[in-house]
């Protein structure tokens, strides 16, 4: 602790944003999709540390969404995909469409555009720290460039999990008491979206033996 | 100039073929085998340096001048890095970029050389060399530019007398975020595992070591010890890096850089007992893998973390 307030007041948000970002180039650059969903899921953890790391908020409603974030992100979400890449036994890839170390380098350069826009936007109060919004910026991009750049379906998912990430740490530099009950709606809609998500790729792989996502320009009425 | 610059120099000097000896002789005790003398670099050295070089007719100067010239960069590099409490023998503002291109201007000696041959293996060989080597300038260059702007010096020795155990509590993240960068640029400069391995002895396999193939007697030499003298400055670079210079004895930080690099040469050996190479083509993605690495702490230090 000591070593911390010398480093100044934000040392564990900056630490664990940067942490957030790591598992960002990590998650672009892994092959494997088991991989892929631990990583999403330690993300989800260390995402639920965050606003309890923030002073400015009133501590008890953030415990709580700091608890349901750690239950859905880092355990149910995880067990979820883990079960789905189980029963619709597809091979452990996720298939790029862009190469692992093309997909590092577009990594690097959405930072530097979140850093970037986040230099140029102004807030109607300051953030916590330097590094909220660019890295919030950066995780939401991240997160959509993992949508478009990955065949398998369920890598769609993680990056869509991913985005959802990077919003809600943009939320929380934006807005100083987010509405209790405005975060819960979002967590419920993400868990049925993660459930739907889930069953569904297990019934298209059911149906056309592939979870592949690049077939379905193919699909003509 | 400065009195105490030859310091590192000699160290370097000395020292650099004992560092291979360690790594060899962990490498060999962990394989359960009893290993080469921890000076079997040095006999090794006095050895070729007794002999005759023999050269090929197809050859050409560029393949003598290769080994030399190697050499050359890498002993100039010496010179310009710091070691413990003492400051390197020359330091001017930018340094830093002249060490990346030192390393560079003997790395393409050796490629020319290699060239020269006509033999398609060394081709082949410093094509993947030049390959890795392109991705991992990057990475040692873009670190090193986080760390100029974390410290605001531009010389080597500056950024070493700065980068101390308050730089790290100032600077932690991005401090170790270029530490691990830098040592992924260490084991790929180095062609250590897992971006190749110096004892294998396949030639579609290998990368530095099938370069410099039809190099005998002395000039093997000249190869020999500049790959320790690089082995042994990167290596410097690292623990500089990650063990900072804290206390005012000299004496003691001498033993604690010198105890540091001891342990390196202990963690190289561990690594390449307990891991193979990788494939050839995840070799790039790790590399790509330490720019991302030394690019996010450069942004987090121009973020004004």
């Amino acid at each position: 602790m000591l070593f911390a307030e010398a480093a100044g007041p934000h040392y564990f948000v900056n630490l664990t944003l940067v942490l957030i970002m790591l598992i960002n180039l990590a998650l672009l650059g892994s092959s494997r999709l088991s991989v892929c969903v631990r990583l999403s899921a330690a993300q989800g953890i260390l995402l639920s540390v965050l606003p309890l790391e923030m002073p400015e908020h009133d501590f008890w409603s953030v415990f709580v969404v700091a608890a349901i974030i750690l239950l859905l992100k880092g355990f149910v979400f995880p067990a979820l995909l883990v079960r789905t890449l189980r029963t619709a036994q597809v091979r452990d890839e996720v298939v790029p469409i862009v190469s692992y170390a093309a997909s590092l380098v577009v990594g690097v350069a959405v930072l530097c555009l979140g850093f970037w826009i986040s230099s140029r936007l102004t807030l109607p109060h300051p953030a916590t720290s330097p590094l909220v919004l660019p890295l919030a910026l950066s995780t939401t991009l991240v997160g959509l460039f993992l949508i478009v750049s990955r065949k398998t379906a369920l890598m769609q998912v993680i990056g869509y999990l991913v985005l959802e990430n990077g919003i809600y740490i943009f939320g929380l530099s934006l807005v100083q008491d987010e509405p209790f009950l405005v975060e819960m709606g979002i967590l419920l809609d993400i868990f049925v979206a993660v459930f739907v998500m889930g069953i569904a790729i297990f019934h298209i792989n059911r149906e056309f033996d592939h979870i592949d996502v690049g077939q379905l320009t193919s699909l003509k009425d | 100039m400065h009195g105490e610059g030859s310091i590192p120099l000699v160290l370097t000097l000395v020292l650099a073929p004992f560092f291979l000896g360690v790594i060899n002789r962990t490498k060999a005790i962990v394989g359960g085998r009893t290993g080469q003398p921890l000076l079997q670099v040095y006999f090794d050295l006095f050895k070729l340096l007794g002999k005759g070089a023999v050269y090929s007719r197809t050859t050409t100067w560029v393949f003598r001048a290769g080994p030399i010239v190697g050499l050359a960069a890498v002993l100039l590099v010496a010179t310009l890095v710091p070691f413990g409490p003492f400051r390197a023998l020359v330091s001017f503002d930018g340094d830093l970029i002249l060490l990346a291109y030192l390393l560079g201007l003997g790395r393409m000696s050796t490629v020319l050389a290699a060239l020269d041959t006509g033999s398609p293996f060394e081709g082949m060989g410093a094509s993947r060399e030049v390959m890795f080597s392109a991705l991992a300038e990057p990475a040692l260059l873009l670190g090193l530019a986080a760390l100029a702007r974390a410290t605001h010096v531009l010389s080597l020795t500056e950024m070493h007398r700065l980068l101390d155990a308050s730089g790290w509590a100032n600077e932690g993240l991005a401090i170790s975020l270029v530490a691990v960068a830098l040592v992924v640029v260490f084991l790929a400069e180095n062609s250590r595992i897992p971006v190749d391995d110096p004892n294998t002895h396949l030639e579609l396999t290998m990368v530095h070591e099938v370069m410099v193939l039809d190099h005998g007697g002395p000039d093997f030499a000249y190869i020999l010890y500049g790959a320790a003298l690089k082995l042994w400055i990167l290596g410097s670079l690292v623990t500089g890096l990650v063990v900072p210079a804290g206390t005012t004895v000299a004496v003691v930080e001498l033993g604690v850089a010198l105890a540091s690099m001891l342990g390196l040469a202990i963690l190289v050996g561990l690594i390449e007992s307990s891991m193979a190479r990788l494939r050839m083509i995840r070799v790039p993605q790790l590399l790509v893998g330490a720019v991302a690495l030394s690019s996010l702490a450069l942004v987090l230090e121009f973020g004004g973390l």
